[in-house]
């Protein structure tokens, strides 16, 4: 069997506003737009991947969050409705996915044998968590990939920023080694913002786009820093310097995700490529990905 | 009709899914159900028009939400323990009491809202509290989240908006906070016969928060609550929140009468029942650390203070 590989890793942040201001059918909440720099970002992201050959997307989301170990959806269907707790106005929506369960319990089983605490989700009444499905659903419309999520396992709040970078590293390369022996084509993403700090009120009209702009300028400085190194090909670096940047901007990076996709890709030295950033509600958000095939991979911002 | 409330009572209950989904599991988990039980009774036989629940499970961003949908119903699971079984629940809400209550927030200067959407995620814990405290629905109630970013003026106000809004609807009510004491459960899948409390030190504090409780001195553990948060609890929020809302919705003193009715570890963490119920009595010696908030006045900015001009 030839061996499975990554094809793609993404980072893709999860503001429900920015399918809220797509206004695809499954969501029920109305909007005249809004966040475009990502949303146009996004569009043309999802373009690239359409002309990548690839089997599953295995996405790492911050809100399934667990206490007890890394979990994995291990079921091959999910059909819902997602309430976003936070923004239920803008997003309420309905979801038909797929999942590759065999993928999903060969990175379980990994994960396991690496010595991380792991479980499998299989309860049919399970919420797929919002993260997941608009992540998911920006990167592919069309819903016709499977997918596979795997849950943030909260070590930055019970230890420390440093052991995530030490938990997240483990379980990319466990992720990467069972991806390998799959044999499949794999789009890993991460599915969070930058800085993380929100506003507290929110504008009578959430895509009042003059409302819209950084918490505060330090949120902004650091983002740009980290960005920087990404278009450097500096991933090891931007992994060392996370636990202070994960303290300082209050970043959504501490539930792993970034972290977990770049260990699995072995740190990739080659340039991320930018396809947009803005804030939703305060928030930094830049949208990624890592490509690591030389002859495709562009400069786009 | 008088300015002051009417509360009832109120109850201090743990957020996991144990005692109603396996309460047979352990022996501290049926300690843990009876004492739900207990309070259910108890409910039942009071005569609460409203079951306000304080959920540290239900984290907002916008102010604080609060659940207003007339009939809310679902199937929850949870994000951990998906695998000791679904949730399925029906709860009237009071809708009056819902609006009124963030008008209420609105005139002390807090941000507000209510979410009334079909299929809306009601957080585990109010779920396992409304379940088993109110299974029939027999009295209508209200669930409002624990905003993230809030400290204790923000959840001092909002308490005091309950009380605001209780006064004027003239409703008697049960105030329910919903959390845990120690919060470090164990990081790896125990059986559920081992399960004990995290730590000796989570132990110490717990019995120590369970005296005061026991003594009705809920105005002291508020007080107390910025060192419960740096001794006990996991950094996941800014503050140790749910005292400050007891207190503040139920009245800022020690005149309670209280009662442990079960202590039991779920996955390490520190679940206890309490009850408190308002008398004339007062024990021990009140220290106002902090200012008495009346109204939220915004953050203070402090990171413009220093700006140059």
């Amino acid at each position: 069997m030839t061996k499975g590989q990554i094809v793609a890793g993404c980072l893709a942040p999860h503001p429900p506003h920015l399918v809220y201001a797509a206004n695809p059918p499954q969501n029920e909440a109305y909007s005249e737009g809004g966040w475009e720099t990502l949303r146009w970002g996004y569009n043309r992201l999802a373009r690239k991947l359409k002309d990548i050959d690839y089997d599953a997307i295995v996405i790492f989301t911050p809100h399934w969050q667990t206490y007890i170990g890394t979990h994995f959806l291990g079921l091959p269907q999910f059909k819902s409705k997602s309430v976003d707790p936070v923004f239920p106005n803008l997003f309420r929506f309905n979801y038909d996915l797929k999942v590759d369960v065999e993928l999903s319990e060969l990175m379980h089983d990994a994960a396991a044998e690496a010595g991380i605490i792991t479980k499998m989700m299989r309860n049919p009444d399970f919420r797929v968590d919002y993260g997941t499905i608009t992540s998911c659903h920006l990167l592919n419309p069309e819903w016709d990939k499977p997918i596979v999520t795997i849950s943030s396992n909260r070590n930055t709040h019970y230890y420390s920023p440093e052991v995530m970078v030490e938990q997240a590293s483990a379980l990319g390369r466990a992720c990467a080694k069972a991806i390998q022996e799959s044999g499949k084509r794999v789009v890993l993403v991460a599915s969070h913002s930058l800085s993380h700090r929100h506003f507290v009120e929110e504008a009578p009209l959430p895509e009042d786009m003059s409302r819209e702009h950084i918490y505060n300028h330090s949120q902004y400085v650091w983002d740009m820093k980290i960005i920087e190194m990404m278009r450097e090909g500096k991933s090891r670096e931007v992994i060392d310097i996370m636990p202070e940047f994960t303290e300082q901007t209050i970043a959504e990076t501490e539930g792993g995700g970034l972290i977990w996709m770049l260990a699995a890709m072995g740190f990739p030295n080659f340039p991320a490529e930018i396809y947009g950033y803005q804030s939703v509600i305060g928030t930094g958000n830049v949208v990624a990905c890592w490509d690591p095939n030389d002859e495709t991979r562009e400069y786009v911002l | 009709m008088t300015n002051e409330p009417e509360i009832l009572f109120g109850i201090y209950c743990p957020p996991h899914p144990h005692p109603l989904l396996s309460p047979d599991a352990n022996e501290g988990y049926a300690k843990l159900r009876a004492g739900f039980d207990e309070c259910r009774r108890r409910i039942e036989e009071s005569e609460a028009d409203l079951i306000l629940v304080y959920s540290t499970t239900w984290p907002s961003i916008i102010g604080h939400q609060i659940q207003a949908l007339e009939n809310a119903v679902w199937t929850h699971v949870d994000d951990d323990f998906h695998y000791l079984g679904s949730m399925p629940y029906e709860f009237k809400i009071d809708t009056e009491f819902a609006h009124a209550f963030k008008e209420a927030n609105e005139k002390r200067g807090l941000e507000s809202r209510t979410v009334e959407y079909e299929g809306f995620p009601i957080d585990t814990g109010s779920v396992v509290a409304l379940s088993l405290l109110n299974p029939e629905n027999r009295i209508p109630s209200c669930i409002v989240s624990s905003n993230m970013y809030a400290n204790r003026s923000e959840t001092i106000v909002l308490g005091k908006a309950v009380r605001d809004t209780l006064a004027t609807q003239g409703k008697k009510a049960v105030i329910v906070v919903v959390a845990s004491l120690s919060n470090r459960m164990f990081t790896e899948h125990i059986d559920p016969a081992d399960d004990r409390i995290h730590s000796r030190k989570d132990d110490d504090w717990n019995q120590k928060i369970l005296e005061f409780f026991a003594d009705g001195r809920l105005e002291d553990l508020s007080q107390l609550s910025r060192d419960i948060h740096g001794q006990i609890r996991v950094q996941k929020v800014v503050a140790y929140k749910p005292a400050w809302f007891m207190a503040a919705s139920m009245g800022q003193h020690n005149n309670y009468d209280g009662e442990v009715l079960a202590y039991e570890a779920l996955n390490g963490s520190g679940g206890a029942v309490i009850t408190l119920t308002p008398s004339s009595g007062s024990v021990g010696d009140k220290e106002f650390d902090e200012d008495d908030v009346e109204y939220y006045q915004g953050d203070r900015n402090v990171l413009d203070k220093g700006m140059l001009e």
